[in-house]
């Protein structure tokens, strides 16, 4: 049985809504069930914003998260907030191009995403959130690229269509973060 | 038929307009904003009328005027915002108008917090505004069960000429599940006629007159007489609920909403310490299941029944009612936008049962 | 034998509740009329207020609603809205339209809701037995205030026509009375003029009639007609306040 209950969080601006329903998205075209539950409020107007996203093979009880499985830290306050909060044996992938510090826990497996110079290399940055997101896949592995990339080709079309390259360029680079 | 990811406000939206209402008047408020936002954009593509009013009066009021001229219709609010449409909703049970209105709870009292709440079950089943009257007040718990009932709620509005409510949190608003659409949409052509509507007379027949007043005691008297076997016909018929894994339980949840998932995932916390937990979930807030309850608690089984609610207390008068003194009735609860975890929820469980 | 008047056919069989010598009858007719000379009887929907005109439902022969107090010109956008092609109109007293319902008119006016607003304004409130309204007199004694509208307390009348007439939304606005013939004929083709132009589509429309009270001024129907003509034309002078044609013009 497969029950993934993810925090992505971050500052407002960095997609990390993006991020959230983009797995969800991707795992409701793979079969799975999905639940994506943002924080709203002030906090989406430029603070701190986080979302829970729960992936599973069997019915969703509960769409709140309360212990990740899994935790993408955007920035700095939310590897604060949510370290101590990731089930023992968990994932944290840090955004390590503004978080400062290294992951504290021992019971847990760290990843280390340098996702804004990943973004600047490519020329856009704002693709930072893909490189995190295909870090994301690639260390979990249970959602696939190719149903990440079919999805851009729908998002984007017509003058757009080139940034389905991009973006999927961002998710490999974010990958390799994993397997280096 | 493939399944989409929709956000709670926007399927609810989406929702009615399938349910061929063809006619949104509301204000803006967290966290329910995105129901406007919707509106304001497919309704007109409907060919249907989205007025932003002046005020929640305002709108509710331009609800009870279009729902007099016919008008499939609702409006839709957060909690302070539903609290200035109770006069209007009064007058529209007093002058036996169709509707659906939205709540889609924050925290109270006053203003509150926009975080999700459930601290408006006495307002919404009780009555805000002034009168002996009665809403259907569905509390979905999953987004699927949202689009599922919308349709309903039109429908019984129209059959019993009487507003209908959906009650959801700000949790249900604000999240995104996978649907289906299971039902194919309405056509506002199709809907049975209302004689009674205020159309104008066309000069052949006499005047049709839409009225909560009745200045004669007696006349008022008959009216809410006549209003009350409505309601009986309602309480007879349109009771809704949902069990799971009741039967044979030690401890039996009774939530709505979205404590009624938490208290499932509270379930599976005291099945691994090896208590049978059992969730009864009520679809309809009022008409209340009652009996169906009765029967889950009165179970020799049953040791304890426990309401979870993200408000203080208020549901669990009518688990009360339900239970009727068979079983001991316990209460968890938080509010102000707080969620009680399914660990709390678990140990108010074990707390009942004295371990 | 010659019928030279009879009952309007905008209006029904029934014994209106008015006080003697009130002008809600004469205001009441002269809408009745113009709904029948207009010939769209059959195609309005009107809508009652509270206050002394709450059972305007049972007067007017066409499909009525009743709102709740000040909330006609809600209720009376919902319905047109739906119903683009009828003719919608509100009849109210000075409590219900620029106390409790100053939101829901102006802002009616302000969208250029396609309606016509009957709005009578006796500077009283008549049915809940002579309390103070917003278009009180400064001076005028009313059951709640025993020695007359203080300005410094309760401040000065309300001129509604003057407020409504600012916004771009108002088509036509004028203020008339019924104190005479001539008056009356005056107030007729303003009202008629109101719905022509809610006909042609070219937004709100509002007529304010100032109208008396005998039972709560406490003086006779002749009495209060003059009282009316020497204290509230000057306060609240007739004349046309926004006319969308003449600006065209």
């Amino acid at each position: 049985m497969a029950y993934h209950e993810i925090i992505v969080a971050g500052f407002g601006g960095q997609g990390v809504m993006s991020i959230g329903t983009t797995m969800a998205e991707t795992a409701m075209a793979q079969g799975l069930n999905v639940s994506w539950l943002p924080s709203y409020g002030p906090e989406m107007r430029g603070g701190t914003a986080n979302c829970n996203v729960v992936i599973a093979d069997t019915e969703i009880i509960s769409p709140i998260v309360l212990e990740p499985s899994e935790l993408i830290a955007m920035n700095q306050p939310s590897l604060d907030k949510f370290e101590p909060a990731v089930k023992p044996g968990g994932l944290i992938l840090v955004n390590e191009s503004i978080v400062e510090r290294k992951v504290q826990r021992d019971d847990v497996r760290a990843i280390y995403v340098p996702s804004l110079e990943i973004a600047s290399e490519l020329g856009n940055m704002r693709v930072a959130n893909m490189a995190m997101l295909g870090a994301y896949i690639e260390a979990t592995k249970y959602l696939t690229f190719e149903t990440v990339v079919d999805m851009l080709r729908n998002i984007f079309t017509g003058k757009k269509a080139h940034l389905v390259e991009l973006n999927e360029v961002a998710l490999q680079r974010g990958a390799d973060c994993v397997r280096r | 038929m493939a399944k989409e990811l929709w956000k709670g406000n926007e399927a609810i939206a989406e929702a009615a307009i399938r349910a061929g209402c063809r006619c949104y008047f509301g204000y803006p408020i967290t966290p329910q904003s995105e129901i406007p936002e919707y509106m304001s954009l497919h309704m007109p593509k409907a060919g249907g009328v989205f007025l932003q009013s002046e005020s929640e009066i305002a709108a509710i009021n331009m609800v009870y005027g279009a729902s007099g001229a016919g008008a499939r219709v609702m409006t839709s609010s957060s909690s302070p915002g539903v609290s200035l449409k109770q006069e209007g909703i009064s007058y529209m049970c007093g002058a036996e108008l169709p509707g659906v209105i939205v709540n889609v709870m924050r925290g109270g009292p006053g203003l509150g917090t926009i975080q999700p709440a459930q601290g408006d079950y006495f307002q919404a089943t009780r009555g805000g505004g002034n009168g002996d009257y009665r809403l259907i007040v569905f509390a979905p718990a999953n987004i699927q069960e949202v689009v599922d009932l919308m349709q309903e709620a039109f429908e019984l509005a129209d059959q019993y000429r009487m507003p209908v409510m959906m009650l959801l949190d700000g949790m249900i608003g604000q999240m995104m599940e996978p649907i289906e659409w299971k039902k194919p949409p309405v056509s506002p052509d199709d809907l049975p006629a209302k004689p009674w509507a205020t159309t104008g007379t066309k000069e052949g027949r006499a005047p049709n007159i839409i009225n909560s007043l009745f200045i004669d005691p007696e006349a008022c008297n008959v009216h809410n007489q006549r209003l009350e076997e409505k309601y009986r016909r309602v309480i007879e018929n349109e009771q809704r609920y949902e069990t799971n894994d009741t039967d044979g339980a030690e401890v039996i949840f009774v939530a709505y909403g979205t404590p009624a998932r938490l208290a499932r995932a509270a379930a599976g916390l005291l099945e691994k310490e090896g208590i049978k937990a059992g969730v009864f979930r009520p679809v309809t807030v009022w008409p209340y299941p009652y009996e169906a309850l009765h029967e889950v608690a009165i179970q020799d089984s049953v040791k304890v029944v426990v309401t979870v609610e993200m408000s203080t207390g208020q549901m669990v008068d009518d688990v009360r009612i339900g239970v009727n003194g068979v079983k001991p009735v316990s209460f968890i609860g938080q509010a102000g936008g707080v969620i009680p975890t399914p660990r709390e929820v678990a140990n108010a469980a074990l707390k009942a049962l004295g371990r | 034998m010659a019928i030279v008047y009879q009952r309007s056919k905008g209006l029904t069989d029934v014994e209106t509740h008015y006080c003697p010598g009130c002008t809600h009858g004469i205001i009441h007719r002269l809408v009745a009329e113009t709904l029948e000379e207009l010939d769209i009887l059959g195609k309005t929907i009107g809508v009652a207020p509270v206050g002394c005109s709450v059972f305007a439902y049972d007067y007017f022969n066409c499909d009525m609603q009743e709102a709740a107090h000040g909330r006609a010109p809600a209720v009376a956008t919902g319905i047109k809205r739906v119903l683009p092609d009828k003719v919608v109109f509100t009849y109210q007293g000075d409590g219900d339209l620029a106390a409790i319902g100053t939101g829901e008119i102006t802002h009616a006016a302000m969208r250029g809701e396609n309606i016509t607003t009957i709005f009578v304004n006796n500077a009283i409130y008549g049915m809940t037995g002579g309390q103070m309204a917003p278009t009180t007199l400064v001076g005028q004694r009313a059951t709640t205030a025993p020695l007359g509208r203080e300005k410094s307390h309760a401040g000065s009348p309300i001129r509604i026509a003057e407020l409504l007439a600012t916004l771009d939304g108002a088509a036509y606005i004028e203020r008339v009375t019924v104190t005479s013939p001539a008056n009356v004929m005056r107030a007729k083709r303003a009202i008629r003029k109101a719905f022509e132009l809610q006909l042609e589509g070219r937004g709100f429309t509002m007529i304010e009639v100032l109208s008396t009270c005998p039972t709560n001024w406490g003086l006779t129907p002749v009495k209060a007609l003059e009282w009316l003509n020497e204290n509230m034309i000057p306060v609240f002078p007739l004349g046309v306040y926004k006319d969308i044609t003449k600006e065209e013009a």
